[in-house]
């Protein structure tokens, strides 16, 4: 993150990303850095908007499956996980993104999925195989959209 | 003890490793009709009402039909099915005792029906499959799950957690972190099942059809964005025996019927 690490889109190996957590690991605890990543090379100018319909839909963002959050228009969401409400208060933009990019530089048991990695997986769908669950700019239209949920 | 013998127990320990801290205690089990919604769990106890059981009554019409001239029923070898099949499918999958291969109860129909009808055996998932399936399912019916364990399928028990505890797919979710650790949860408004397979072949409300223990499995590893393993695959077993010995005791509420 923020250059030291290595995920399907910038084409650098994933056992950077894994040295890199297990450095994460490896910290005291009281120094522990909240891993961060720097936004990813985009096309296109980020567009808040659109993270909001990407999390709002089931079978893309599949945000809430497991969140809860302000989203009065969503009659069925999860408690697997925290309300995304306040998200933009509690973690910086490039904590978000770095959380959306691999989750389990935060938690090496997470159930949230690797947005942002196409490597590492076992038995991925065919109909899937070599892509991310996002692309870069969709992970910069969440991250934009994340930011706005303020408390 | 001498030290060999100490360093033996302790490295003996630490290969049996202790229990997972997700495992679920018998006295928190609970089966997937426990937990599913009242009006699912009436259609389900009224025979009636239960679709799946128009697939039992099928079943039984095959159990006893001649499957082309001078072929043996199964009625002709095996008898009165309430008593001769009553609590096999609990026991199931089992080893057969002539070769040693592991059979699922689909697997062991289409045995018979190719080593003893002399017949092609009818294909997974075919409606003539499922309806035998759901008849015998049907004879062991309030019988509790028997341990593969206990009749010596250790192997396939271990390989069958082992793959619970896979983390599959472009989500790279474990079956384990859903149906052990979230149990009860809910998952978009779906509230996840502790996963026993007490109820199969059944009636799923969302399929609007009868189906088996290994269609679920697909259902689940394609919600993950996982390529399923084939039809019968010796993978889809282990996973069968290892949720068998975690479900042991359980009682089969087959056919059933599920959301
Ligand atoms: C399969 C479940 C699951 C899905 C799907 C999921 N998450 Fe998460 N998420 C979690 C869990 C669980 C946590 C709590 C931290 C942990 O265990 O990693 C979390 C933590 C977070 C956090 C930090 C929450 C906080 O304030 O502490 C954010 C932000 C977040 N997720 C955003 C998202 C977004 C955006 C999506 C969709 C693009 C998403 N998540 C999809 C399970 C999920
Ligand atoms: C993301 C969470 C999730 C994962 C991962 C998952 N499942 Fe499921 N599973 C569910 C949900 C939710 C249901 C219930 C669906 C419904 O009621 O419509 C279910 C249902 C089941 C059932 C049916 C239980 C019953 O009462 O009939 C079985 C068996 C099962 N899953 C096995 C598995 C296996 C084996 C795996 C791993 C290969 C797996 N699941 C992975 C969420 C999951
Ligand atoms: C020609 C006689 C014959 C016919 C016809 C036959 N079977 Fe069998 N079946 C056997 C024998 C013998 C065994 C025991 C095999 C063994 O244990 O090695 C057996 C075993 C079984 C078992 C396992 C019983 C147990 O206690 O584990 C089931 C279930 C079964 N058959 C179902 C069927 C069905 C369903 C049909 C019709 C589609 C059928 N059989 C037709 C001879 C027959």
């Amino acid at each position: 993150m923020t250059g030291r690490t290595g995920h399907a889109g910038n084409g650098r190996p994933r056992g950077l990303a894994i040295a890199a957590f297990l450095a994460v690991l490896a910290m005291p605890a009281r120094a522990q850095p909240v891993p961060e990543a720097a936004p990813l090379p985009v096309s296109r100018p980020a567009d808040p908007e659109n993270g909001r319909r990407i999390v709002m839909d089931r079978r893309k963002g599949l945000c809430l499956l497991c969140h809860s959050g302000p989203f009065p228009e969503m009659r069925f969401q999860g408690d697997l996980a925290p309300s995304l409400a306040g998200a933009g208060s509690r973690w910086t933009p490039a904590q978000l993104r770095a959380r959306l990019i691999d989750s389990r530089l935060f938690n090496g048991e997470t159930i949230m999925p690797p947005y942002f990695r196409a490597e590492g997986q076992t038995r991925m769908a065919r109909a899937f195989a070599g892509r991310t669950i996002l692309t870069a700019e969709e992970i910069e239209d969440v991250t934009a959209f994340l930011a706005t949920l303020r408390e | 003890m001498t030290r060999r013998a100490a360093l033996a127990l302790a490295l003996g320990c630490l290969l049996l490793g202790p229990a997972p801290a997700d495992e679920i205690h018998a006295s928190q089990r609970l089966s997937g009709y426990d937990m599913m919604g009242a009006e699912a769990q009436a259609m389900q106890r009224d025979d009636f009402a239960n679709p799946a059981m128009l697939a039992v009554k099928e079943g039984e019409g095959l159990w006893n039909a001649v499957p082309g001239q001078g072929r043996p029923s199964c009625q002709s070898c095996h008898g009165n099915a309430a008593a001769s099949m009553k609590g096999v499918a609990a026991r199931y999958p089992a080893r057969e005792a002539s070769t040693g291969r592991v059979l699922d109860l689909p697997g062991q129909i289409q045995t018979c029906q190719s080593e003893r009808q002399g017949i092609a055996p009818a294909a997974r998932e075919s409606a003539a499959l499922l309806a035998l399936e759901a008849f015998l399912a049907m004879q062991s019916r309030g019988a509790p799950l028997a341990s593969p364990r206990a009749r010596g399928l250790d192997d396939a028990v271990s390989r069958g957690e082992a793959l619970y505890r896979q983390r599959f797919g472009q989500l790279d979710l474990s079956c384990a972190q859903c149906h052990s650790q979230n149990w009860g949860r809910s998952l978009g408004g779906t509230r996840i099942p502790q996963a026993h397979p007490t109820g199969y072949p059944l009636f799923r409300m969302e399929w609007q059809a009868i189906g088996s223990l290994q269609r679920r499995f697909r259902n689940c590893m394609t919600g993950i964005r996982a390529e399923p393993f084939p039809p019968g695959a010796a993978e889809w077993i282990d996973l069968e025996i290892y949720l068998k010995e975690r479900a042991a005791g359980m009682a089969m509420d087959a056919p059933a019927v599920r959301p």
